[in-house]
């Protein structure tokens, strides 16, 4: 590929050669491709259920129809065209890649006949049909390639009308039949033709006069040529009853098919990619919280989270130099051993690195700071410290959420990527809201606990994790002992019971005893053998992560495969297109690192571009602003910055040159959309931004 | 589908009229008809069967089918062209752009045609309204087309629309208007009793359609659409019949069995909330059709955090005055006199007065001073706002933006 080998080279350009930029770069491609990968069939497993019903659908749609056609009720019923209602969600920039997929899995085993229409290209009947014939004569070509070359050159001066639609798929099926026929039976088109398969992708911004006349038309030629569309809705199903009117929707027969929500697809995409021992990449907290924020706040998109992530792979990859150990841990250990001179101080600059250090004898500081060599057996002991971390630590984090998912208000998060984000900012144990959980646990009933227990257990159980069978096995006691209260509890009960049995006694004792009673059971009340255990529990649940949680950035090394960089990601996924025309023409230095731009703030440097100088003075006016003014000012500003060099020409060439470098700027602004023409006075422009001065 | 209508002649008097007119076929007969009625009402089926029946040269075009002038002309030619020559000989397609051309091609086609020489040619221009939206010459130049083209020629429109509604500012010829009444609920009686099923009596299948009358007549008299609806219900009738639990004269039990069937259908077939062959399959487990959601019962959208905001504002910027903005949305907005700061004409409820225009800057305006948090106008934002015209939240007009509904 022609773009790989530009960003090799890209990679490496200004690299040191002793920091490894090729490996790193092979080693960001290779884990992209698995990230990829993984995701791509993560896509897939997630759309099966969907396209599953859809092709089930599909199938049933018109062979139904078809086969009892002598039937009594077949010959009086409406034929509908069979429709399905497919409810994407409103992120609307993954909708592309769904059905791109769902087009490739419906030609693979329902029709050859798939086409998909977008609103912008059809602003009329003509447009549509024009698209659907062009786009239906295409997926024929892909069926048998050459006999149909000389036919498109005469379709293309026919007009495109649904006759002669019905009359070419009259001919292609009749035609393709006996190779139709060898090809798919497995297929359910045993014997007749495939229908036609139409995806509208965005339903909401058709035309109501074209989709009506165009289901009109095609229920009338519905025996002709089958047609089954498919709607694609971003919003909700009431759409379709907002655009059709009860005579056109009821030449329909409408099912509805929904999509897995995206905030659930994107728990999993960060299940299988981040809370996964599978990657060695991971993401600290703010790149983490900055990429859901762009998720959760502006677009709901799946595609532009997996951009995001693969953006902060690849700075990773690009910025760190030892980024280069973050592969799986056999090929990392060996990478170590081939570590240059160099590498090696850029670990011993490692802030954790550093920290670890101070800890350790003097005699190991010495040999670590000087010898190269245990340099290295050490860094390959704290790798693999690393990744033993980060395998007890998913298996207790999602421990300790099946703890937290349930409780009431949700004090740390109902979704896992929460409470990750909150474990790895800080010591999870220090936040007010880890306490109150402790709080909330107390008062679980039993079989809530029970459960929340043995979902624990089979987060472990699932695991191959060793380091952590001790603690499945406590689980399991814990479990066994909540079981054996059962019996035990019965008797406690009726023993207390009988204690507390009132004897026959006058008014005034009655009283007496029952506050006493009170008072026994506010105070002093002894616990039980349940309350015990639940103390147990919980205790148990905050050993676990006061032992395994303890947040990334105290783990030597961990700069290795921790991307930190949020404000870098930010700059380039949350473009200010505003702010950074201000910028630019505020402080012109920022972007064109001139020395002679260089100013104080708020003042303008005269040799500064025209269009920076008009952007300066305009900003001083209020909402109409006077040219002459502005021009006069722009002269000033101009000439000054001229006066040493300029004396070859004379003062009325000049004023004409900067007279026409006012208009030139002045347009440029009109056009970068800062001002525009008005008719309320004569001679001045309107402004159409506000503040700035 | 025979006995849709049983009796045309008798049901439509005008029909016997025009049938007098088809006695005369060496004469020239009246140049055009224009005949009207509701959906339904079978214009278009006793045209086809009178002219099919009595044999008469005829073309029938589809105005929906025809969005240009030249698929319409085109069409009518070809079919001409089918008619004219003898089976089997198929010649080439005719390509016409204008109606002069057609006028040309038209006279030329009858002349050559043996078979066409002392007969009538009916054109049918069936949903006749779509040639309003055509050119302005076409309506006028097929209501005359016997003048214009001297040949025997009548043409046939059909429509929903009166008459009225299609006369053109200029003037044209006036048509002989026919008007299709709708059906009484005799006649639907009647028509839908006719296609019982064979296995069982007319006499059964009537009482059901009766039942079925009863209770969709009042919001339906789309005679296609109650053909439909009764074909899909009439196995749950019959059930127990079938299961012989009551005779076929048990009237009252098979009405006890069906009425609240019937009811729950209208909720749901009709408005096409659920599918018609959903329903079948309910029908067909006997499960309770209220487990299956219609297609309204899902009206709730999740929509990213900013895009509410966005929508708010769209909101709030349609409905609320410019003026007033000040007061709402700045901390110190200075004091504003009671009294008089609404105009007489603004004290009407905005909601009466539909949704106002406004401009971008101001909807970012709003937007940014009712998010709590600090936004930064980035490329998302600007991005988000343009996804909410797509979706038809919020209506782009010109360069201001129209709040439709949120």
């Amino acid at each position: 590929m022609m773009t790989s080998v530009y960003s090799k080279d890209y990679f490496n350009k200004g690299k040191n050669a002793s920091e490894d930029s090729k490996l790193r770069f092979e080693s960001y491609q290779l884990i992209w491709q698995q990230m990829k990968s993984e995701t791509e069939r993560l896509q897939e497993e997630l759309n099966k259920n969907l396209f599953d019903s859809l092709i089930e659908f599909l199938q049933t749609s018109h062979s139904g129809l078809r086969k009892n056609s002598n039937d009594w009720s077949c010959q009086i019923k409406l034929r509908e065209i069979p429709t399905a209602a497919l409810v994407l969600g409103v992120n609307v920039t993954d909708h592309d890649l769904t059905l791109r997929s769902l087009t490739e899995v419906l030609q693979n085993n329902v029709t050859p006949y798939v086409v998909s229409l977008q609103a912008k290209d059809c602003p009329d009947m003509k447009h549509f049909l024009q698209k659907l014939v062009s786009q239906l004569m295409d997926c024929k070509v892909d069926v048998h390639s050459k006999e149909k070359e000389s036919d498109r050159v005469t379709q293309k001066n026919v007009h495109y009308s649904m006759d002669c639609l019905s009359a070419w798929y009259m001919s292609v099926t009749q035609k393709a039949d006996p190779t139709m026929l060898r090809k798919r039976r497995t297929s359910s088109w045993q014997g007749q033709a495939p229908p036609v398969v139409l995806i509208l992708k965005d339903m909401e911004s058709f035309a109501t006069k074209v989709l009506q006349d165009f289901i009109i038309i095609s229920s009338q030629h519905l025996h002709e040529f089958p047609l089954i569309l498919i709607f694609g809705i971003a919003t909700s199903p009431v759409v379709i009853h907002r655009l059709l009117p009860h005579a056109v929707s009821s030449l329909l027969c409408i099912e509805l098919f929904q999509s897995l929500s995206c905030k659930d697809h994107l728990t999993t995409v960060l299940d299988k990619l981040l809370l996964t021992t599978q990657f060695p990449f991971k993401l600290s907290e703010k790149v983490l919280q900055t990429l859901t924020n762009i998720f959760l706040y502006h677009d709901f998109s799946i595609q532009n989270f997996i951009k995001g992530l693969q953006l902060s792979l690849l700075e990773h990859f690009y910025s760190q130099p030892l980024s280069v150990l973050c592969c799986n841990l056999p090929e990392a250990k060996r990478r170590i051993r081939f570590l240059s001179a160099n590498q090696c101080e850029n670990i011993r600059r490692l802030p954790s690195f550093r920290r670890y250090v101070e800890k350790q004898s003097s005699e190991k500081q010495v040999a670590l700071l000087t010898s190269d060599k245990s340099l290295k057996e050490e860094t390959q002991s704290l790798l693999e410290n690393l990744h033993v971390y980060h395998a007890k630590y998913f298996l207790v984090l999602r421990c300790l959420h099946h703890f937290t998912s349930s409780l009431p208000k949700y004090p740390l998060g109902r979704q896992i990527r929460e409470l990750y984000c909150m474990c790895l900012e800080k010591n999870i144990w220090d936040s007010e809201e880890y306490a109150s959980v402790l709080q909330l646990l107390r008062l679980l009933a039993k079989d809530e606990l029970m459960v929340m227990l043995q979902n624990c257990l089979k987060v472990f159980q699932s695991s191959s994790a060793k380091e952590l069978g001790n603690t499945a096995k406590k689980i399991e006691e814990f479990l066994a002992q909540f079981q054996s209260l059962d019996e035990t509890k019965e008797e406690a009960e009726a023993s207390q019971s009988q204690s507390r049995g009132l004897q026959k006694t006058d008014l005034y004792h009655l009283q007496k005893s029952l506050l006493e009673m009170k008072e026994l059971r506010s105070t002093s009340k002894k616990q039980t053998r349940f309350e015990v255990l639940r103390e147990q529990v919980v205790s148990f649940v905050d050993s676990l992560a006061r032992e395994y949680l303890l947040p990334p950035d105290t783990q030597p090394l961990h700069e290795a495969l921790y991307f930190s960089s949020a404000l870098a990601l930010r700059q380039h996924l949350n473009a200010a297109p505003r702010v950074a025309l201000h910028t630019a023409l505020n402080n012109p230095y920022h972007y064109l690192k001139n020395e002679a731009l260089k100013s104080e703030e708020g003042c303008i440097p005269n040799v500064a571009p025209d269009i920076c100088i008009a952007y300066k003075l305009h900003l001083e006016c209020s909402r109409l602003i006077n040219l002459v003014d502005w021009s006069e000012a722009f002269a000033t500003v101009v000439t000054a910055a001229e006066k040493m060099d300029a004396n070859s020409v004379t003062s009325e060439e000049r004023n004409e040159i900067i007279h026409a470098r006012f208009i030139r700027a002045v347009s440029e602004l009109e056009l970068l959309g800062f001002i525009k023409p008005t008719k309320q006075k004569t001679d001045h422009v309107a402004r159409l931004t506000w503040g700035g001065c | 589908m025979s006995c849709i209508i049983h009796r045309p002649n008798t049901i439509f008097p005008g029909i016997l009229r025009k049938s007098r007119v088809e006695f005369k076929r060496h004469h020239f007969s009246f140049p055009s008809i224009f005949i009207y009625g509701h959906t339904a009402s079978g214009k278009t089926y006793v045209t086809q069967t009178l002219l099919r029946s009595l044999e008469l040269p005829h073309v029938f075009v589809n105005c929906v089918e025809c969005f240009t002038l030249r698929l319409l002309l085109e069409q009518i030619l070809n079919k001409l062209n089918h008619l004219s020559s003898s089976e089997g000989e198929c010649s080439a397609h005719i390509t016409c752009e204008t109606f002069n051309d057609f006028v040309r091609l038209f006279k030329q086609k009858i002349t050559e045609a043996e078979n066409l020489k002392d007969q009538t040619v009916y054109i049918v221009l069936d949903k006749a309204e779509y040639l309003r939206d055509m050119e302005a010459n076409l309506l006028p130049g097929f209501l005359r087309l016997q003048e214009l083209t001297d040949r025997n020629v009548t043409v046939i429109f059909l429509s929903e629309i009166v008459w009225e509604k299609f006369r053109p500012n200029t003037g044209c010829f006036e048509p002989f208007v026919l008007y299709f009444p709708d059906y009484s609920i005799g006649n639907l009686q009647k028509i839908l009793s006719h296609d019982h099923p064979p296995e069982y009596s007319a006499d059964f299948y009537a009482a059901y359609i009766n039942i079925l009358l009863g209770v969709f007549y009042t919001v339906c008299r789309d005679l296609k659409e109650l053909r439909h609806l009764a074909v899909l219900n009439f196995p749950k009738y019959c059930e127990p019949v079938v299961k012989g639990e009551a005779g076929e004269r048990d009237t009252r039990k098979l009405w006890r069995n069906i009425e609240p069937h019937l009811k729950k259908a209208m909720q749901t077939v009709y408005l096409r909330e659920i599918s018609s062959s959903q329903w079948e399959k309910l029908q067909k487990d006997d499960t309770d059709p209220g487990q299956l959601k219609g297609l309204s019962a899902y009206t709730h959208v999740e929509l990213p955090y900013y895009s509410k905001f966005i929508l708010i504002a769209a909101y709030l910027a349609s409905y609320n005055p410019t003026r007033t903005d000040k007061r709402f949305f700045l901390k110190h907005h200075g004091k504003i006199k009671k009294t008089n700061f609404l105009k007489k004409h603004e004290k009407t409820s905005n909601h009466l007065l539909g949704p106002k225009p406004f401009p971008l800057d101001r909807l970012l305006a709003i937007l940014y001073s009712i998010v709590d948090s600090r936004v930064a106008p980035t490329a998302n934002i600007f991005s988000q706002v343009s996804l909410m015209i797509g979706l038809e939240y919020v209506v782009y007009r010109f360069l201001f933006d129209l709040d439709s509904d949120s």
